[in-house]
């Protein structure tokens, strides 16, 4: 039998970005927040010291800082024709396990998504005419305009560094002239720029584009932010993604809100408490609470008045499907919502090779670059290309760490004497060019459960159904020439364009942005949640994190997660709380 | 007026542990409230790999092993190669060690041999794959060179094999041969390049031959010296070895 433990006000599925600010706001209000956590306590000082960090074997080549495939996985596979088999360890993408989630070890990326991103639907189909049937891209149900405030309240509370190109509709020389309309500038300015990023300026600026360096959650200078947490200029010490930043440079739950969440008495965090599923009445219309193991396999209920799921993207879909919480979506029919609309990122790449330019690149940040917002979004005009989407094309430099970044020419071997020569020869002089697409949902890539393997606890694996199509492979390629102009620009001796050809691969990193599955929306037959992530069926239940995307944009999630976390915080708070029941009528 | 406020804090905190950082009533997790826990010189610090005799690699696997990464990362006019970064080591550790034995990864059946793009579907992990392939290869090149293990093969001959297993052309009996090169080939690169606390990159010969100044905490003063070559010699995390007194 499970203990059964005294109820809370709210209790929050995992602990990361999400619920650290939720856990902030609510107990703002005055309510009682249990935060359940299924790794451990992390801090700075003791786990992410500066003596012992920069190990990229330890943290990145031995995932030490990420969730275990021994644990939990998925299976993968590309079509619905395929059988998926498990993610035997991690590749593609990297969760996390652990107090701040994924949010430790992020680069930093911080964007806002265009006004038009949160109207793929309407504002294509408006500007292009119908969009292909298996296309399942929707509007979000809430607007850019909408959430500015919550994008501006997350980058200060972060100390973002950058150069705003719009304020209040007036474009700004220097910024991104593409962007929405901001009230404000970024709390921090850019951060100082390497010789690689400002090589890729000249040669972006000459042949017509408009850049403006990259929005950065690495401190370009002391930073204390309006909760009174202190931060600390970056270093450049080229260590953000894949670890976790031992100089209080990068934002994180740690680093920006946990100092003062943490000595709230009406807070509490229980770590190596994973959640198994959520507990509801038997006709699934009130979440009342969560089921919860810990370490020993000691079972416990906690009973909770709200039910908000702050676990990463792949996870709050799968704890729902586990929990018999709304209609599995069906790739067939059609019909149904949970597990609909998986989406990602698509990402190229083109190496710029000089002979006489030294370019440092271990001296970096995970945010430090210069950016073009030209081909992002519908920044441009898609007419006769075949496709809708884009995205940013940015040269970052965030590090030179050399078991991952040792680039050689097109048609190295990869390994001997030739290799060892080219490696030897190309570090200190390559520039890489990224490309970092949107991927557009699809009637066949979705989540669900997987029908035979099962993690520790018994419980079934999800099951992802995946695969590029015809739209991303020709946005990504378009992306890719463009990429590659730009680098010929830049006058190197030679470029290698790596255009993203075939299928999607779980196996080498690509980006930790997965999307969807318990989608917002405006309408319970195509949504998961509404447009507060609060879940349709079951009122008391919100549904926080990039799962709750329609589809991916051209950028990097964490800003508009933040954002709608905000947003949806304020709905809790000046809403639901003085009349608890559905904010949106269905 | 704040009074009322911090009442309703108070009461709603009934039940919750304040200022303390204890298990759960008889329970194996953790309760953290109303304090940032913090306990003086405690740290998630690395495991440091010692010298000493090899302990995963039988003495023929060794050979097999030292003559592999030769051919991968040889020693030639650039410089000591994987051999002589003690990448022999750091692969032996590394076997012998969780990641060998395959402690993170999911290793439950049943088992497919998949799509390329659903990635690694062995039921052997790293460490048993190492060894049967081992086995395999060397079973393979008796056969074939009149009894000779890889390890006594000329250097044409063991670059021609290694082609073949990279290629998938040699078929092995009891391994994947293309598999276990991929994962030989990423591990060689993976000792050569890692901060010699692991075993490899003895001297930091890997990061002196690309000029990577290793695990260094502030470059600050080098972010606006663009095209400058800075010769910073490397460190590690243990320092550099002139700093150790012999």
């Amino acid at each position: 039998m499970p203990k059964k433990l005294p109820p809370v006000d709210v209790v929050m599925v995992g602990f990361g970005w999400t619920a650290a600010i939720l856990g902030q706001e609510l107990t703002d209000a005055g309510l009682k927040v249990l935060a359940l956590e299924r790794g451990g306590w992390r801090d700075t000082s003791t786990d992410f010291a500066v003596s012992f960090v920069q190990d990229e074997l330890r943290y990145y080549y031995r995932r030490e800082l990420f969730e275990e495939p021994a644990r939990e996985t998925l299976t993968f596979r590309n079509n619905p024709s395929e059988t998926a088999l498990p993610m035997r360890h991690l590749g593609s993408f990297l969760p996390a396990t652990g107090v701040g989630g994924a949010g430790i070890h992020w680069n930093g990326q911080t964007w806002r998504f265009l006004p038009s991103d949160f109207l793929a639907r309407s504002h294509n189909e408006q500007r292009y005419g119908p969009l292909p049937a298996d296309m399942t891209v929707q509007d979000w149900g809430v607007t850019y305009e909408e959430l500015e405030p919550y994008y501006d309240k997350f980058e200060y509370l972060c100390g973002i560094s950058g150069k705003a190109g719009n304020l209040q509709g007036k474009i700004q020389p220097g910024g991104n002239p593409f962007e929405g309309p901001r009230a404000r500038d970024y709390p921090n300015p850019p951060l100082d720029m390497v010789y690689g990023p400002t090589l890729f300026e000249a040669a972006a600026k000459e042949t017509g584009h408009h850049p403006f360096p990259c929005p950065a959650a690495n401190m370009s200078r002391p930073y204390t932010n309006p909760l009174g947490v202190q931060l600390a200029p970056c270093s450049y010490c080229g260590f953000c993604e894949k670890f976790g930043c031992g100089n209080y440079s990068k934002s994180s739950a740690q680093t920006t809100i946990l100092p003062v969440l943490m000595r709230k008495k009406n807070f509490e965090l229980r770590t190596e408490s994973e959640v198994l599923r959520v507990l509801h009445d038997p006709r699934a219309r009130r979440a009342t609470g969560v089921a919860y193991i810990d370490t020993q396999g000691e079972e416990y209920e906690q009973p909770a008045e709200m039910v908000i799921m702050c676990a990463y993207a792949t996870h709050n879909p799968h704890l729902l499907m586990l929990s018999a919480i709304g209609t599995q979506y069906d790739a067939r029919t059609g019909q149904g919502t949970l597990g609909k609309n998986y989406a990602y990122q698509i990402v190229s790449g083109v190496d710029v090779f000089f002979d006489d330019k030294i370019l440092n690149p271990f001296v970096g940040a995970g945010a430090l670059g210069i950016g073009i917002d030209n081909y992002n979004g519908d920044n441009f005009d898609h007419s006769g290309l075949g496709f809708i989407g884009g995205g940013y094309i940015a040269c970052w430099d965030t590090n030179g760490r050399p078991i991952g970044f040792h680039p050689t020419p097109k048609g190295t071997p990869k390994w001997g004497s030739e290799w060892k020569k080219a490696v030897a020869k190309n570090y200190l002089t390559t520039a890489t060019i990224s490309t970092h697409g949107s991927v557009m949902s699809h009637r066949n890539n979705y989540l669900d459960l997987d029908p035979t393997y099962r993690d520790i606890h018994g419980r079934p694996l999800m099951r992802m159904t995946f695969d590029y199509t015809d739209n991303e492979h020709k946005m990504s390629d378009y992306l890719t020439d463009r990429a590659a102009e730009i680098g010929k620009a830049m006058k190197p001796r030679e470029i290698h364009a790596k255009k993203r050809k075939g299928h999607y691969d779980i196996v080498p990193y690509q980006t930790t942005h997965n999307t969807g599955g318990t989608i917002m929306g405006a309408d319970p037959k195509t949504s998961v949640v509404n447009r507060y992530l609060q879940h349709w069926d079951v009122d008391n239940l919100f549904v926080m994190g990039a799962c709750v995307f329609p589809q991916n944009a051209g950028y990097n999630p964490t800003g508009t997660v933040g954002a709608l976390t905000y947003w949806a915080a304020e709905a809790i708070k000046t809403k639901y709380l003085k009349n608890p029941g559905p904010l949106v009528q269905a | 007026m704040t009074d009322s406020k911090l009442n309703r804090r108070q009461i709603l905190s009934v039940g919750v542990l304040v200022g303390s950082t204890v298990a759960l009533d008889g329970a194996h997790a953790r309760s953290i409230s109303g304090e940032v826990p913090w306990q003086p010189a405690q740290a998630d610090a690395p495991t440091i790999v010692t010298p000493g005799p090899l302990q995963f690699f039988s003495p023929a696997e060794k050979d097999f092993i030292d003559a592999a990464i030769s051919r991968l990362i040889p020693k030639d006019d650039l410089g000591p190669g994987a051999k002589e970064a003690d990448v022999t080591v750091f692969l032996d550790r590394q076997m012998a060690g969780p990641y060998g034995k395959g402690a993170h990864w999911y290793m439950q059946g049943p088992w497919k041999k998949g799509e390329k793009t659903q990635g690694y579907q062995s039921r052997l992990s790293p460490a048993e794959m190492y060894r049967a392939a081992i086995k395999a290869i060397d079973a393979h090149c008796k056969e074939k060179f009149a009894g000779k293990p890889f390890a006594q093969l000329d250097q044409g001959q063991q670059d021609q094999l290694l082609h073949g297993l990279e290629k998938g052309e040699i078929e092995l009996k009891g391994a994947d041969g293309k598999t276990f090169f991929k994962l030989l080939l990423q591990n060689t690169v993976e000792g050569f390049f890692s901060d010699p606390i692991h075993g490899g990159n003895r001297d930091m010969v890997g990061w002196k031959l690309i000029g990577f100044p290793g695990a260094r905490y502030d470059y600050r003063p080098y972010v606006k010296m663009h095209g400058k070559k800075l010769n910073l010699p490397p460190v590690g995390i243990k320092g550099r070895p002139d700093w150790t007194p012999s």
